[in-house]
């Protein structure tokens, strides 16, 4: 299994911190100096505010002459509050007052290093690099600071912006105006700095305020869609019928051209591809882009996908895991075939997920515009160094070019990884001359959505004549989304024959021990052919989990046992579910703590009144190189007449580690497990005609207040190492409604939605 | 040219009469606090008050509004909506924040008719805002909080 957790951390692998007193402040930064750079060349370049191809640093944080500390931030602010988190983190280790921290989210130069802001990853990959410059910062200021009080350094303590020894006291603000100050320190000095014992730290694991939230409370938070430039021009979409392959006929704009401020219809040409047969109307203004879109005829040629069906693609996904031949090896524990030949007995089942849409309320948008040759994207953005290579091909510029400016994201859950929507403003921007600014409709921003696949899973159970479990086959097909947009991502299968999309295949790979266990990962080539798979919060294990913990509730019952000790008897941390420190110190046996403290807490096993039940599911978050550790139960009552679905209560254990900012991961484990209860029952798209055909509020109905459960969720107490949180509360919940309504009503359900009735 | 008063000024516009009060307000007189979500009136981010009525300004033409009362995010100034933004704070409430605007100005709409809500009630007139970060249960809290007199 390829841990890509480990490709994001290998590029800040060889660190140097610098310091370096620039004009009236104090520069700070971390990063990898390439060989040929000496120390005094980089602290140079870091204070004079150039990065140079020999050091770049990726994170730095300033001092000004009155104590203030500015902390860039070069992830995506899209509702978890993560600049409060990682700014958290270099506060504690630095001795800052918190009072003194500002942040700001920065723009796509090169010295900021890779830009992503995904997989549940900021805290955990940031963690300890950031806890490192916190302390090598700490460190210059100490020592600096000692050497203006006139005492030795190792006597001096350093907390709440100042530096004190012996009732004598410097302020940050002082050392920064006084100091004269040029400090470099090494990958293995970094290394070897002490970091603060948890039960020092003042700002990690205490609460606080997010910086994010006033402005989102009066209306002035900046997002992307607020963006204006002077002369600037609206573009609008016109969508061809099908992702791929269509091409434009004719375009007959008559109709628009009695529209006031309607401008042209411009057929784009994109040398990346990602568009293909795309118009976009240019107006004065945004509504009359839109009623002159309405008002132009575009004959295209659909591409060869154009009648394709949600059944077509979930019915090829069936055909595909039901082939044994098929796929990718991904797990091969044990004799799995073996184990079927031999078997006694054998139980199988399906489980499959229908597409599911981003639907970020704030719609796809951007604004572009040349200025002396390079191109300035404003659009909020998580992955930016993942659509710049594009943007390039698209605009035949060299990357160095382009510069993406970064706003607040009004939602991610993974639809701004990919920025494809930049494309059609820039071409626009560059054929005018003039700024443009692109703006979705919500209908068009479904059907330009890189959606979630569905996905078709097969478990083939195996068991002996004493009706014991000896094995089960797990295959995963699904459309990819890193096969599309991501092909550094793909993993190695592990017999060497052929490549998997990680993402697409996580949670498979869990930490029950089984004596015998295969997974076959399948790329469902109509669905990739059909549309752009695209990573939807929680990825994989989104519908991974939604079948195994579906399934082994399946073999718990076929076992006589009950659903949790069936779960905790598996969960018994041999091998390689021992776990390994830092990141999954504990393995299995952290899984079955938060398992025994959700049993107790949600009452689990007492009497229900008719029509209601109890499930259970767990998780282990987004992957194995960096788990969270999860358990569910939900209480369901099903209507007997209706059927429907009532989600009565959630309990949910959480052990991520460390938690950095504690009313923050609490608002992202509430929101993630109501994604979850959305995606259980009340979020599902269905491609008609090569399209979704669910496109606006009227057809597609997340989850809205009047369906909201009660919610009990409950953080274990622990100072490991901090590990992902964003998506992995989503997970078990599912699988967990699920079982819940078979508790209550007999009802199996093997699809998402789950629907007991036509 | 439409007349209109927005947050206590007189403004115009020169937009053709059906244009949606929305994109008069966010693109001629460039408040943009109210957000566009879904245009179809049913995600409840572009909610404004029209004389003092929580509004969809997606599906309002600006010829509806002529001569009367238009506030936004901007220009809320009741004690109940002051006591919302204090209270959106306190809770803790946004993650993503681009629903807030109009969470707020629903629930001002609400609190100026009915004090004091029960939770059905909160529920009743929230139902149509959709959160897509499903911060659903801290605005619910928020509105109460700021029912009872909280939130600063």
């Amino acid at each position: 299994m390829v841990m890509h957790t480990e490709k994001m951390k290998a590029s800040v692998s060889r660190r140097t911190f610098l310091a370096g007193s620039a004009g009236v402040g104090l520069v700070m930064g971390v990063g990898a100096m390439l060989p040929g750079c000496s120390r005094e060349e980089a602290v140079s370049e870091l204070a004079s505010g150039v990065a140079s191809r020999l050091f770049s640093p990726t994170v730095w944080f300033e001092i000004n002459a009155h104590g203030g500390i500015l902390i860039n931030i070069a992830k995506a602010e899209m509702g978890q509050h993560v600049g409060t988190a990682l700014a958290r983190v270099i506060a504690d280790e630095l001795g800052a007052d918190w009072d003194d921290i500002e942040f700001k989210h920065v723009d796509t130069d090169p010295k900021w290093g890779y830009m992503v802001t995904g997989g549940s990853w900021s805290v955990f990959t940031s963690f300890a690099m950031l806890s490192q410059a916190g302390a090598a910062g700490r460190t210059v200021l100490r020592d600096a600071g000692a050497t203006l009080l006139g005492v030795n350094p190792e006597d001096c303590e350093v907390a709440m912006g100042r530096v004190s020894a012996g009732g004598k006291e410097v302020s940050f603000a002082e050392i920064v105006q006084k100091g004269d100050i040029s400090r470099a320190f090494s990958a293995e000095e970094l290394a070897a700095l002490p970091l603060m014992p948890a039960s020092e730290r003042r700002y990690v694991g205490h609460d606080t305020k997010a910086h994010d939230i006033p402005a989102k409370a009066t209306g002035a938070a900046v997002y992307g869609l607020d963006v204006e430039l002077p002369d600037m021009v609206y573009a609008h979409p016109l969508i061809p019928p099908t992702r791929y392959g269509s091409s434009i006929n004719s375009i007959d704009d008559t109709a628009a051209k009695d529209i006031r401020g309607y401008m042209q219809t411009m057929v784009l040409d994109d040398p990346s591809e990602v568009l293909q047969g795309w118009a976009v109307v240019i107006a004065e203004d945004y509504p009359s882009a839109m009623k002159a879109a309405a008002a132009v005829n575009v004959d295209w040629t659909p591409g060869p996908t154009a009648n394709v069906s949600e059944a077509d693609i979930l019915n090829e996904g069936a055909k595909l895991a039901a082939d044994k031949a098929s796929g990718v090896l991904v797990v091969n524990d044990g004799d799995v075939a073996q184990a079927h030949a031999s078997a006694a007995s054998t139980h199988n089942a399906t489980y499959r997920t229908s597409t599911v849409l981003h639907f970020t309320l704030e719609p796809a948008n951007a604004v572009v515009e040349f200025v002396d040759g390079k191109c300035h994207i404003h659009s909020g953005n998580q992955w930016q160094s993942l659509i710049l290579p594009v943007l390039a091909k698209s605009l035949a510029l060299e990357e160095s070019d382009i510069v993406i400016h970064q706003y607040y994201l009004g939602g991610g859950f993974g639809r701004r990884l990919w920025g494809d929507a930049m494309i059609p403003a820039a071409l626009a921007a560059r054929t005018l001359g003039r700024p443009v600014k692109i703006v979705f409709q919500r209908p068009d921003d479904s059907r330009f959505d890189c959606p979630r696949s569905a996905s078709v899973q097969q478990f083939d159970a195996s068991f002996d004549a004493e009706g014991q479990l000896t094995g089960i086959e797990h295959a995963v097909a699904a459309g990819w989304p890193s096969l599309s947009m991501a092909a550094f991502f793909m993993g190695d299968a592990i017999d060497g024959n052929g490549k998997f999309d990680p993402f697409s295949i996580n949670g498979a790979e869990h930490w029950y021990t089984l004596p015998n266990h295969r997974v076959r990962a399948i790329n469902n080539d109509l669905a990739q052919r059909t549309f752009l798979p695209g990573w939807l919060r929680s990825v994989g294990p989104g519908w991974i989990g939604w079948g195994v913990e579906s399934f082994m509730d399946e073999l718990a019952e076929m076992a006589d046992e009950d659903p949790i000790a069936y779960r905790l008897a598996r969960l018994d941390g041999a091998g390689k579910n021992a776990g390994k420190a830092p990141e999954a110190v504990g393995g299995a046996s952290r899984l079955a703590a938060v398992l025994e403290d959700v049993r107790e807490r949600s009452g689990w096993g007492r009497d229900l009144p008719d029509g209601e039940g109890m499930g259970v599911a767990i998780c282990h978050g987004q992957e194995r190189a960096m788990p969270t550790w999860i358990a569910s139960v939900v209480h369901v009552a099903v209507d007997p007449d209706s059927k429907k679905v009532q989600v009565k209560k959630i309990w949910q254990s959480i052990d991520c580690g460390t938690v950095v900012h504690p009313d923050g991961a609490m608002a992202q484990a509430e929101g993630a497990i109501l994604w979850g209860v959305s995606l259980a029952l009340h979020e599902g798209a269905t491609f008609k005609d090569g399209q979704v055909s669910e496109r606006n509020l009227d057809t597609y109905t997340p989850l809205r207040m009047a369906d909201v459960p009660e919610l009990d969720i409950r953080f274990m107490e622990s100072t490991e190492f901090p590990t992902g949180l964003g998506e992995p509360p989503l997970v078990s919940i599912p699988p967990a409604i699920g079982n819940a309504v078979y508790a209550a009503s007999g009802f199996r359900a093997r699809d998402l939605p789950i629907r007991l009735s036509k | 040219m439409i007349e209109f008063e927005l947050n206590g000024e007189t403004v115009s516009s020169d937009s053709a009469p059906d244009t949606p009060l929305l994109w008069v307000i966010r693109d001629e007189l460039k408040l943009k606090g109210t957000k566009f979500g879904c245009g179809i009136a049913m995600c409840g981010a572009c909610t404004v008050h029209i004389d003092g009525a929580a509004t969809r300004s997606c599906i309002t033409n600006i010829e509806a509004v002529a001569g009367r009362a238009v506030t936004t995010i901007e220009g809320l100034a009741t004690e109940s909506g002051k006591a919302l933004q204090d209270a959106w704070v306190s809770e803790q409430v946004p993650q993503c924040g681009y629903c807030q605007s109009g969470q707020i100005m629903q629930a001002a709409g609400l609190l100026e008719n009915n004090p004091n809500p029960s939770d059905e009630q909160i529920v009743s007139a929230m139902n149509g805002n959709l959160c897509r970060c499903m911060a659903y249960t801290r605005i619910r809290k928020a509105i109460s909080t700021a029912a009872n007199g909280g939130g600063a």
